[in-house]
């Protein structure tokens, strides 16, 4: 009977051989994962830029908000996640809500804006972003422009505008609409939005679509803009931001947050990274790389090009109350999802 | 399984339906089966029920409420429609189309039918996805049903072209002549004659067709169309595997089952072989004359030109705009590794796990290991998103060392994609002579080591096709490893993924054109495939 043992044993060393050989993809023991919701070329610079300072490996996996953020409830206490980084606050939010975040050293706490941090110290704002209407400058004029994020139900906008929403940050408007006006008004909003409104995958895409005259108009954030403008500027020639201001549910400002896992077993590194990422350094790859989202440090500043946060007349909202579960079950009753 | 070249080898499993193996019963009275052998085809049967046992335990579990009000509603109906639609459409396009090629280049006397015929097969060496980027780049406003269904006809149209072109050529000529000779049209020959005879072909590779249609993610996310598979997606991203998802999941799960019971229930009983002593003439190819020849060179041409022109002039464009730069991504070459890692280990596995199943089906085929068979084909034609969704919700609750491990994605692949190794290496082993196994037997080898020693080697031609196969669907594979990926892993496929979703066509462009290289090989041994079972 020597043969299927012999065969097996083949195939057992060729598996160690493939796991040996893919080890490289295991987070090392002195490394940390990071589960990351926020853009990849923004977090790769984080990265890069930490481990060259402190030598810590850092091992990242791509995902979206509601994804991770769901994601590490249901690992819970053995989630191989260190940090969580997000593109918005309320998947934060829901793991915080979970008891899986650490409480972060009053280092990193001191380092930024309490105006961009919740209170109780368990996450921290690591940047910030605006909610524009993006729009076709050759379909629009400044006249015709909407006046409230609410004015996008009515019926002269149908098939006229588009948003990405499956995607994780306009779930976050959707969240802070949520908090700002209630359930119902929520609702019906999000109902007349799916008569209104066409669906696309990534609020890049919706850009480029107004760009090409596909619509009118967009609900996205403010740095797809600059991103675009500071390339090739294909995809925006046509196009300018209109901010909402006014405290209006459009000119919600989003906290991308950032957490250390209470069931994390590299603490130490963990910690460092998050202030790593919201000092100095982390900082300055707001203003000076493209990413053109919002610094959140305490003195520090953004890229001059944007328009600055104290202009932008943000409501008031409290990021830890946003509620993503809630949010998506509302965008799946109005047949948005 | 969003992948062109992942399905090829299921067009080969087309082309077997055309002309089934009848083994004979090769078991020797009084000899017991090996357990290794029984026992490890049946554990990767079992294996192969997870996906499916998955969706019912979860609709158990999610409460029957809950399922009414998450399936019951005007998206899923809207999703349904969509995906009604688009079968609908595309079919009768592709089978047009594809029956269309197949007669031009088999029986006609078309110029350069040789070079027509690989141009036929060609656009499987780009996968969907790729075909989308190429549109959608060249045509931003490239979107919706009417653009899904062009995408889709010349991505998959292939898998109708490759069976009927290999049934035309082994077609007796016989009985079109006798039709001919008792008055028919030449038209009305084609229409009751060869037609009906290219019915298995057809059922085969529309099931196919309609199997990749309900199965493709980055094809329809990037035009703005919404299908199951999209929107289970998006409910993935906003969710994880939250119940909404996981009833997505069992609908689209459903169509995928009543296809495939249709398509049984209508592939009939009748008769295509030959009756008669000797061997089939070769078909006189039909003189096609300057007004028949012009258009259908013309056809020839506008295929060709829109299912390779295009991806070839975008994917050469952006390379060439991204210069020499756009290769020095540091992430790419790593994706490369990993895709070629995944791909070389997945591919050995699978047609490892393959063997007791093909052992079985040649020397002893019996009920419950045709019942087993099924298994493993009915998980292969769920799309790869619903095993993906599977996996992860058992993993990470009742087997956590294994979650998020290269084993559970090389599990994945190996349920996605374990028929593709059994068509070929079943035909390696019938190749087999059953005695030379017995001799060695008798010899003294115990039944493992005569499998190992005779069979297999000689059926190592068959499973090194199944494995190119298997290796080729892995390296195209998008939503599955989306989902199960390690930490820190990227392929060639999720790292163009990433690269379109931020519209960074240039840096997209080298993941397209490693892709296609890849799958060169494999659209190669498919036309060579099909020539040698046509036995020319």
């Amino acid at each position: 009977m020597s043969s299927p043992s012999t065969r097996f044993a083949k195939i057992s060393l060729l598996l160690a051989t493939l796991f040996a050989g893919s080890a490289h993809a295991a987070p090392s023991a002195e490394g940390i994962v990071v589960y990351n919701a926020q853009h990849e070329s923004l977090t790769k610079s984080w990265v890069e830029g930490f481990t060259k300072e402190t030598g810590i490996k850092v091992t990242v996996r791509n995902g979206s908000d509601s994804e991770m953020g769901n994601q590490i409830v249901q690992e819970g206490a053995s989630s191989p996640a260190d940090v969580f980084l997000t593109e918005n606050s309320p998947a934060m939010v829901l793991v915080d809500n979970a008891k899986l975040l650490a409480p972060l050293s009053p280092a990193t706490l001191a380092q930024v804006d309490p105006a961009y941090r919740p209170a109780q110290g368990k996450w921290v704002g690591i940047a910030a972003r605006s909610t524009v209407f993006v729009y076709n400058k050759n379909r629009l004029t400044p006249q015709e422009l909407p006046k409230s994020l609410l004015d996008l139900a009515k019926p002269e906008w149908k098939g006229r505008w588009g948003a990405a929403p499956a995607g994780a940050d306009f779930q976050a408007i959707v969240s802070a609409l949520l908090e700002q006006k209630g359930e119902a008004a929520t609702l019906a909003w999000l109902k007349a939005m799916k008569t209104n409104a066409l669906p696309y995958k990534g609020n890049s895409v919706v850009m480029k679509a107004v760009n090409a005259s596909q619509i009118d108009g967009g609900v996205i954030y403010h740095y797809y803009y600059f991103g675009d403008q500071s390339k090739t500027g294909e995809n925006s020639k046509n196009t300018a931001l209109h901010y909402f201001k006014h405290q209006d549910p459009g000119a919600f400002v989003s906290l991308s947050g950032g957490g250390v896992l209470a069931s994390s077993k590299h603490k130490e590194e963990a910690q460092a990274f998050l202030k790593w990422v919201t000092g100095k350094g982390g900082q300055d790859i707001l203003r000076t790389e493209n990413s053109f989202e919002y610094a959140v440090g305490l003195g520090a500043q953004s890229n001059p090009k944007l328009v600055p946060l104290k202009n932008l007349d943000a409501p008031k909202i409290d990021a830890s109350r946003l509620n993503s579960r809630k949010t998506v079950e509302l965008m799946t009753q109005a047949g948005l999802l | 399984m969003p992948s062109t070249s992942s399905s090829t080898s299921a067009a080969a499993a087309a082309a077997d339906t055309l002309h089934p193996t009848t083994s004979p019963e090769l078991r020797l009275p009084g000899r017991r089966l090996p357990l290794w052998l029984s026992g490890s085809s049946l554990l990767v049967s079992l294996l192969a029920l997870l996906p499916l046992a998955f969706i019912i335990a979860i609709s158990i579990q999610t409460g029957w409420e809950t399922v009414v009000r998450l399936v019951f509603r005007p998206r899923v109906g809207e999703l349904l429609f969509n995906t009604s639609l688009l079968v609908v459409l595309t079919l009768p396009l592709c089978v047009a189309l594809g029956i269309a090629m197949a007669w031009l280049t088999e029986r006609s006397n078309l110029p350069a039918r040789r070079i027509w015929s690989a141009l036929a097969i060609a656009p499987l060496a780009v996968p969907a996805f790729v075909h989308s980027y190429a549109w959608i780049s060249l045509l931003p406003a490239f979107n919706g049903l009417a653009a899904a269904v062009l995408l889709s006809v010349i991505a998959y149209f292939p898998f109708i072209y490759l069976p009927a072109a290999a049934a035309l050529r082994r077609m007796d000529p016989a009985l079109e002549d006798s039709a001919a000779a008792l008055g028919l049209a030449p038209w009305a020959v084609f229409r009751r004659v060869t037609l009906p005879q290219l019915r298995l072909a057809i059922w085969g590779g529309g099931l196919l067709v309609s199997l990749h249609l309900l199965a493709e993610y980055g094809l329809y996310a990037m035009i703005r169309f919404d299908t199951f598979t999209t929107a289970i997606f998006d409910q993935f991203q906003s969710s994880f595997n939250g119940p909404a998802a996981n009833m997505l999941a069992g609908v689209l799960a459903l169509c995928c089952l009543l296809l495939l019971s249709a398509e049984a229930a209508s592939r009939g009983t009748a008769r295509y072989a030959r009756v008669g002593a000797g061997s089939a003439r070769q078909a006189v190819p039909a003189r096609l004359g300057w007004r028949w020849g012009l258009p259908s060179l013309l056809l020839c041409l506008a295929t060709a030109a829109l299912t390779l022109g295009v991806p070839l002039l975008t994917l050469g464009h952006w390379l060439w705009e991204g210069g020499g730069e756009a290769w020095h991504n540091a992430a790419l070459w790593p994706a490369l590794r990993q895709t070629l890692l995944f791909g070389a280990a997945g591919a050995v596995l699978t047609v490892l796990a393959a063997v007791p199943l093909a052992w079985l089906s040649v020397r002893a085929p019996s009920r419950l290991q045709r019942l087993q068979e099924g298994c493993n084909y009915i998980t292969s034609a769920l799309p790869g998103i619903v095993t993906a969704l599977a996996l992860v919700t058992i993993t990470i609750n009742f087997a956590r060392p294994l979650y998020q491990t290269v084993l559970t994605i090389l599990l994945a692949y190996l349920l996605m994609f374990l028929p593709r190794a059994l068509i070929s290496l079943r035909a390696g082993i019938a190749q087999a002579p059953a005695e030379l196994e017995n001799a060695a037997r008798s010899l003294g080898c115990t039944p493992g080591r005569a499998l190992w020693r005779v069979t297999l080697r000689l059926a190592a031609p068959g499973a090194a096709a199944g494995m190119a196969m298997v290796f080729l669907a892995i390296s195209n594979e998008l939503t599955a490893t989306l989902l199960l990926a390690p930490n820190g892993t990227r392929t060639l496929a999720t790292g163009f993924w990433a690269m379109t979703s931020e519209i960074d066509y240039i840096a997209a462009a080298p993941y397209a054109l490693l892709m296609v290289v890849l799958s060169l090989p494999l659209t190669w041994l498919l036309h060579y495939h099909s020539k040698r079972t046509a036995g020319r």
